[in-house]
């Protein structure tokens, strides 16, 4: 007798304990990244493959380098939109790592290229300068250093597929113009000083035109050599 | 031998008391490091990407901008041949060393009210900092307000000097609270209704306004319809106050830049001594206004889009009956900063989304979403109107207008 009741009571105290663990965890959020990067989502998509604003970058699969150097820019505001500089402004360096880590993390699948706008002589002028430069002009190839497939480079060269064509030519204008900045030597701005509207415009449409690779990850660091330096990427 | 002895010892005791002076010395900077935190100097002090303290930060006002100067020890630039006496009266009467002027966005209508110790030990730590050379920008303030005689006006005004007060017939927590609060945490800078002459009046003190150029609401502290804490447990202020977030509210905003810069590096004792004060100075509050600015017929469709608005965007995380899963996901039945009469901040929120600062204890935030993108002018007042009226909560619906205003308010 003694013993049914002191099993009985066992039994209420463990569901008791059992129920009090679980309305806890239900009361909470999910304690994964995926549930504390949500504020990404609207422009960045679920899992960072980008969203029909053609304005706004596909994350997923970039190196986390990459996207670290980015959070960081836009936190202290040395890269200015100011949607991104308020949210990012009071997080500290090792969470913005977890979301670089996380995003760089996902893979969905690249999107198919879009129908391009423009006609074939400016995407052939754009294929030109991403796969061959014009040294005459001091302007590097796209591929010397984002690579002969164009995926980037660990940790800090971002790949420059699965995006449209209006974000890489509001970034490269952005280089131009000084509005976006990196790490000392300014590898991008020195390129895009160089580039014309016209070849903006060329290059971005032709890099929007590739199809996505058997294998979009980007190479390991130091696969290749740099042409020159690099702030994002040192060596 | 007796002589040699007693050399060694003299010695000693030399070094001990050597020792001693260092200890008692490194001792003062660390407690001016700690009260330069509650006073959040580097707010303003620092500017972003720059050096600490080194000045130069842009801070816009309706009157023109100025430029925060250099408190690093460098004696061309900094305040490097400043004394203690120079920085004590700086902080206490709000005038530079050579007696000019200095405008109020200083905060030392606050300052004033620091101890001459505490004031002693702030400036024994920003000696102790590596000095920047770095020349102060001149101010770019507009006709008149450059003018730097018109702050004797304000001065008029708005300053009272003189240090804190305590008053003997409350506890020497609460007392400690109010020397906090009033003083170094210059809490009343935000948090008073600020008049066209940029001052807060006494009688204002902590009544809540609009912060100018920022366009958020910082709610009054002592209204329990807004942020007054009067029916707040202890524990949920310091939670708010030392990790930006609790069950009660999150903060975000200017206030998210507030605990991260200052409040999550506070004892817990002086936190609690705040939340104390905090909680003691809130009032018994008139009941809201019924009635709102627009018809009832377009606030009954405003709030039933609203429904249907919250149900597909906001119920997975804030909950079917705005209880949200407190402390991360802040719930809004019953959440002041949602009822009270301005609706800037609700509106702020859904449109830009925002973060809780990251802190010591609560290291990884959870985020709210941006939904400028997604959600029409008529679908955030619908939103914000559902929000402000369901669950009992007793706010007032907001227009379409209003929202679409907000579009455009400065994001830092």
């Amino acid at each position: 007798m003694f013993a049914r009741v002191a099993a009985s009571a066992l039994v209420i105290v463990t569901l008791a304990v059992f129920d009090g663990a679980a309305a806890q965890t239900a009361n909470q959020p999910p304690d994964t990244m995926a549930a504390r990067v949500e504020a990404c989502t609207p422009c960045h998509g679920n899992k960072g493959e980008g969203t029909s604003d053609v304005y706004f970058p596909r994350l997923a699969g970039k190196p986390a380098g990459y996207l670290y150097n980015q959070l960081l820019a836009f936190r202290s505001g040395r890269r200015k939109y100011p949607p991104m500089n308020y949210l990012l402004e009071f997080l500290p360096d090792p969470y913005l790592e977890s979301m670089a880590e996380h995003f760089a993390g996902e893979h969905p699948p690249l999107p198919q290229p879009a129908p391009s706008e423009v006609s074939k002589d400016v995407l052939a002028q754009g294929e030109l300068l991403a796969t061959s430069g014009d040294a005459g002009r001091n302007i590097p190839a796209c591929v010397s250093c984002h690579g002969p497939g164009l995926t980037g480079m660990q940790p800090g060269i971002p790949g420059l597929l699965g995006l449209r064509a209006a974000y890489i030519s509001a970034q490269l204008g952005a280089w131009r113009y000084g509005t976006r900045t990196a790490k000392s030597p300014d590898c991008m701005q020195l390129v895009a000083g160089h580039l014309t509207e016209a070849d903006v415009t060329a290059v971005a449409a032709w890099l929007a035109t590739r199809p996505a690779p058997t294998n979009p990850a980007p190479v390991p660091k130091g696969t290749y050599a740099l042409p020159f330096g690099c702030g994002s990427q040192p060596n | 031998m007796g002589s040699k002895l007693s050399i060694t010892l003299l010695a000693l005791a030399a070094l001990t008391t050597v020792a001693q002076a260092q200890d008692k010395s490194s001792d003062i900077i660390a407690r001016g490091e700690y009260l330069a935190r509650a006073g959040d100097c580097t707010a303003c002090h620092t500017a972003p990407e720059g050096r600490l303290f080194a000045g130069g930060r842009a801070m816009p006002t309706p009157f023109g901008t100025l430029y925060t100067s250099n408190i690093t020890p460098d004696p061309e630039t900094g305040i490097g041949r400043w004394s203690a006496d120079d920085f004590y009266k700086t902080m206490h009467s709000g005038r530079f060393p050579d007696g000019g002027l200095i405008y109020p966005a200083m905060p030392f209508a606050s300052y004033t009210k620091v101890t001459r110790a505490d004031s002693d030990a702030i400036f024994a730590y920003l000696r102790s900092i590596p000095p920047v050379d770095q020349k102060n920008r001149p101010h770019d303030l507009r006709f008149p307000y450059d003018n730097r005689q018109l702050i004797l006006g304000w001065r008029t005004l708005y300053f009272r000097e003189g240090e804190f007060k305590p008053d003997p017939t409350k506890s020497a927590e609460w007392n400690r609270g109010a020397y906090l609060v009033e003083g170094l945490g210059h809490c009343s800078m935000c948090h008073s209704p600020i008049n066209a002459l940029g001052g807060t009046s006494k009688s204002d003190a902590f009544k809540g306004g609009l912060i100018p150029m920022q366009n958020w609401y910082a709610p009054s502290l002592t209204s329990n319809r807004e942020a007054g804490l009067g029916d707040w447990s202890i524990k949920d202020i310091t939670d708010l106050l030392q990790t930006g977030v609790s069950a009660r509210g999150v903060v975000y905003g200017p206030m998210a830049e507030v605990v991260h810069n200052s409040l999550q590096y506070l004892s817990d004792e002086d936190t609690r001594a705040m939340a104390v004060y905090l909680k003691g100075i809130s009032e018994p509050s008139p009941p809201p206004p019924a009635s709102s600015a627009l018809p009832t017929t377009e606030s009954s469709l405003l709030i039933s889009l609203g429904k249907t608005v919250y149900d597909k965007n906001c119920a997975s995380c804030h909950g079917t009956q705005g209880e949200g899963k407190p402390p991360h996901w802040p719930p809004l039945a019953n959440n002041q900063s949602i009822e009270m009469e301005s609706a800037v901040n609700p509106i702020r929120m859904v449109l830009n989304g925002g973060y809780p600062p990251g802190t010591k204890g609560n290291p990884m935030p959870y985020g709210m979403p941006p939904f400028a993108g997604l959600l029409s002018d008529n679908e955030v007042a619908a939103v914000v109107s559902y929000i402000r009226t369901a669950w009992g909560n007793r706010g007032t619906p907001v227009s379409a207008r209003e929202a679409n205003e907000l579009r455009s308010a400065p994001l830092n």
